[in-house]
């Protein structure tokens, strides 16, 4: 994959390419791409002169940052304990089998990634499942289907 | 190291330790101070040569005194004017073993592990072994870092799933492979009856005969002394 240098070259000089504003930077580029290439992780690496190695590891220390390239559609299924006692497992499963995938994976066509989160704060709604940034709530594996259709 | 370039001749810290009142240099660790009065404290994330890192927690000591004692890492902790220190407290003992007992599960191929379980005469582990090959300790890190200059390993992802990488995974450009990191590593070393052993504890620290010394008809460990190897069956309990 290309980069276009000069579009992460204005983020880093948004910030004076200080070595302390590399979590900023980071969002930033991902906020770009949807997640954090390769070739830019190395980029950012040499413009703030950090090891490869430490910006590996803090792109890798956040659940938020993403090192593959993520789905249009990110279905996000909660698994705290409230969605999980009711049921929240038995909506994951549908959602694997529908998609086939696993959760954390990404469909081949580029169209959907799931994943499971811990607890969005509306543990009343559970089982609760966020389709880019949409609440849905009252989950069943029934209502799995209806929800791929209309996202 | 930075620190002994700021010592200043002659200025002392005087602190208890185990009782005994002893002198120290201000800019000493509780652990270099213990250690320059010829006690053994085990340590397995400290290392002379390298910035200390406080993660191995094994280098407990008891600071304080009456009910307001408190167990610190003594590697990074620095001596103090009128500290009670002791090193071999019940509490720090305990201590010692149940840390050590943890990371001998997660690593139970590691010869370091096991000799130290000998030499704190551990004798059981409660825990399900993880058969894993390395600690957290990193000493590689540091060593690949400060000795070596080259920065070619580092961490990645976060807690329980926490490990040691290269750049990306990948074979890294950086690193020259000096081979200084797997030197240092206390988990490479792996002890006499190899990665598949049936106990987690090393049947060393069980029996009176070292095993070691039945299947090459001679101990093999000669660089630190193993202690159960040379006990005699009526210290065994
Ligand atoms: S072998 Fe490579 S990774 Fe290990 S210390 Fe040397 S340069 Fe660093
Ligand atoms: S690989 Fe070895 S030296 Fe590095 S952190 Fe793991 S146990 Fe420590
Ligand atoms: S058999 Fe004895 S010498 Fe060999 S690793 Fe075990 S404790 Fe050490
Ligand atoms: S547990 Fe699912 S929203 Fe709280
Ligand atoms: S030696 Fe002090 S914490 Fe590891």
């Amino acid at each position: 994959m290309t980069i276009d240098e000069s579009r992460l070259d204005s983020i880093i000089d948004e910030y004076n390419a200080e070595q302390g504003s590399l979590i900023s930077i980071l969002q930033d580029v991902q906020a770009e791409y949807k997640y954090l290439p390769k070739v830019a992780l190395e980029y950012v690496a040499k413009q703030l002169d950090i090891p490869r190695v430490q910006v590996f590891g803090v792109a890798t220390f956040f659940k938020a940052f993403s090192l593959k390239p993520k789905g249009r559609q990110q279905i996000h299924v909660c698994m705290g304990t409230a969605c999980h006692v009711r049921g929240s497992k038995k909506v994951l499963e549908e959602f694997e089998r529908k998609l086939g995938i696993e959760a954390g994976g990404t469909t081949k066509d580029g169209e959907y990634t799931l994943e499971t989160v811990n607890c969005v704060g509306a543990c009343a709604l559970g089982p609760v499942v966020v389709n880019n940034e949409e609440y849905h709530g009252q989950m069943t594996p029934i209502k799995v289907e209806s929800l791929l259709k209309k996202a | 190291m930075s620190r002994n370039i700021t010592r200043q001749k002659g200025e002392m810290v005087t602190f208890m330790l185990n009782g005994a009142q002893v002198q120290a240099d201000p800019n000493w660790s509780l652990l270099e101070a213990a250690k320059f009065y010829g006690l053994y404290i085990p340590t397995l994330c400290y290392d002379e040569g390298l910035t200390p890192y406080g993660v191995c927690r094994l280098c407990v000591m008891e600071v304080g005194s009456g009910d307001r004692t408190k167990l610190v890492a003594s590697c990074m902790h620095p001596v103090i004017e009128g500290l009670e220190v002791r090193t071999h407290s019940n509490r720090v003992i305990k201590t010692r073993k149940m840390i050590l007992e943890l990371l001998i599960a997660r690593c139970p191929g590691s010869k370091k592990l096991q000799d130290m379980a000998s030499m704190l005469e551990l004798k059981e582990v409660r825990f399900k072994p993880l058969n894993d090959d390395c600690i957290l300790c990193g000493l590689c890190v540091r060593m690949c870092e400060e000795q070596m200059m080259a920065k070619a390993i580092g961490y990645a992802g976060r807690g329980t799933d926490r490990y040691i990488t290269t750049p990306f995974d990948m074979t890294s450009e950086e690193c020259r492979k000096c081979g200084a990191c797997m030197y240092i590593c206390p988990a490479c070393e792996l002890r006499c009856q190899g990665p598949e052993a049936k106990t987690t504890l090393c049947s060393g620290c069980l029996n009176t005969e070292a095993v070691c010394a039945a299947k090459y008809d001679d101990a093999m460990c000669f660089m630190v002394p193993c202690l159960s190897c040379v006990k005699r069956p009526e210290d065994v309990k």
